[in-house]
C-alpha cells in the first residue's frame, strides 16, 4: 500500500499520456502511484471509461487519486468512470482543472511529499492563468 | 547557484521535495533582500525562473531550520543530482 496520493493521466493520445507519465517518473521519481491511459482500441485517438477505471485502480492509493485530463471526452469519460466506482471510493478521486503535462508533474511533486488529495489538487490548479 | 541551467523543472522538483521533508518554513531568493519564495511550493519555485549562476539565498524558521538550510545548500552544491 502506498500512502501517497496516486496520479492518473488521461489523454486522447496514448503518446501524450505515456510521455506525460515518463516526465513524472523522471522528474519526480517512483514514490507516487502513477497510471495513464488513452487512445481508441483501433489505434486512433480517444478515451474510454473502462480504461480510465483500470488506470484509476492501478494508481489506487488510500490517500486518493488525482486525475489529469486533456480535452472534452477525457473529462466527461473520467467523470463517468468516477461515478461507476463504489460509493466509498468516489470521494477519493478528483479531476484537476490543470494542463495535463504540467499539472501531472506539479501534482506528483506535491503528492511525493505526502500531501493530502486536496493539497495535490490545489497545487496542480495553481497553474491556471489568473 | 552552481547549476548550469538554473532552476528549471527537474532542479525545482528536487528543491521542493527536499524542502518539504523539513517542518520549518523555508524560503529562498536570488538576492539578499528578496523577494522571497516559499521553497515548498513547486509552482512558485518554477515561476521564479531563477537563471544559471544566480546566487541563491536560503532562510528558514522552525525546529529544523539549520538542518534544512544545510541540506538545501548541499543539494545546490551537488548540482541538484541531475545528470548532464
Amino acid at each position: 500500500m502506498n500512502a501517497n496520493v496516486g496520479i492518473v493521466i488521461v489523454s486522447h493520445s496514448p503518446d501524450v499520456a505515456r510521455g506525460a507519465a515518463d516526465m513524472v517518473r523522471q522528474m519526480v521519481g517512483d514514490d507516487v502511484p502513477l497510471a495513464w491511459c488513452g487512445g481508441a482500441p483501433g489505434g486512433g485517438l480517444g478515451t474510454n471509461v473502462e480504461e480510465i477505471l483500470a488506470a484509476i485502480s492501478r494508481a489506487w492509493s488510500d490517500a486518493g487519486v488525482a486525475v489529469l485530463v486533456d480535452l472534452g471526452g477525457a473529462e466527461t469519460n473520467t467523470e463517468m468512470a468516477i461515478e461507476m466506482l463504489p460509493d466509498e471510493k468516489q470521494a477519493s478521486v478528483v479531476v484537476c482543472d490543470a494542463p495535463i503535462v504540467e499539472g501531472a508533474v506539479m501534482a506528483a511533486t506535491e503528492a511525493s511529499a505526502g500531501s493530502s488529495l486536496e493539497e495535490v489538487r490545489r497545487t496542480a490548479e495553481e497553474l491556471k492563468p489568473a | 547557484m552552481l547549476h548550469e541551467v538554473g532552476l528549471h523543472a527537474r532542479p525545482s522538483v528536487k528543491l521542493t521535495q527536499l524542502a518539504k521533508s523539513f517542518s520549518s518554513r523555508i524560503e529562498f531568493a536570488s538576492a539578499a533582500d528578496g523577494p522571497w519564495t516559499d521553497a515548498k511550493s513547486i509552482v512558485k519555485v518554477m515561476k521564479t525562473r531563477t537563471p544559471k549562476d544566480a546566487l541563491l539565498h536560503f532562510r528558514a524558521e522552525g525546529a529544523d531550520a539549520q538542518a534544512a538550510v544545510n541540506a538545501l545548500i548541499a543539494l545546490v552544491e551537488r548540482d541538484f543530482e541531475t545528470g548532464p
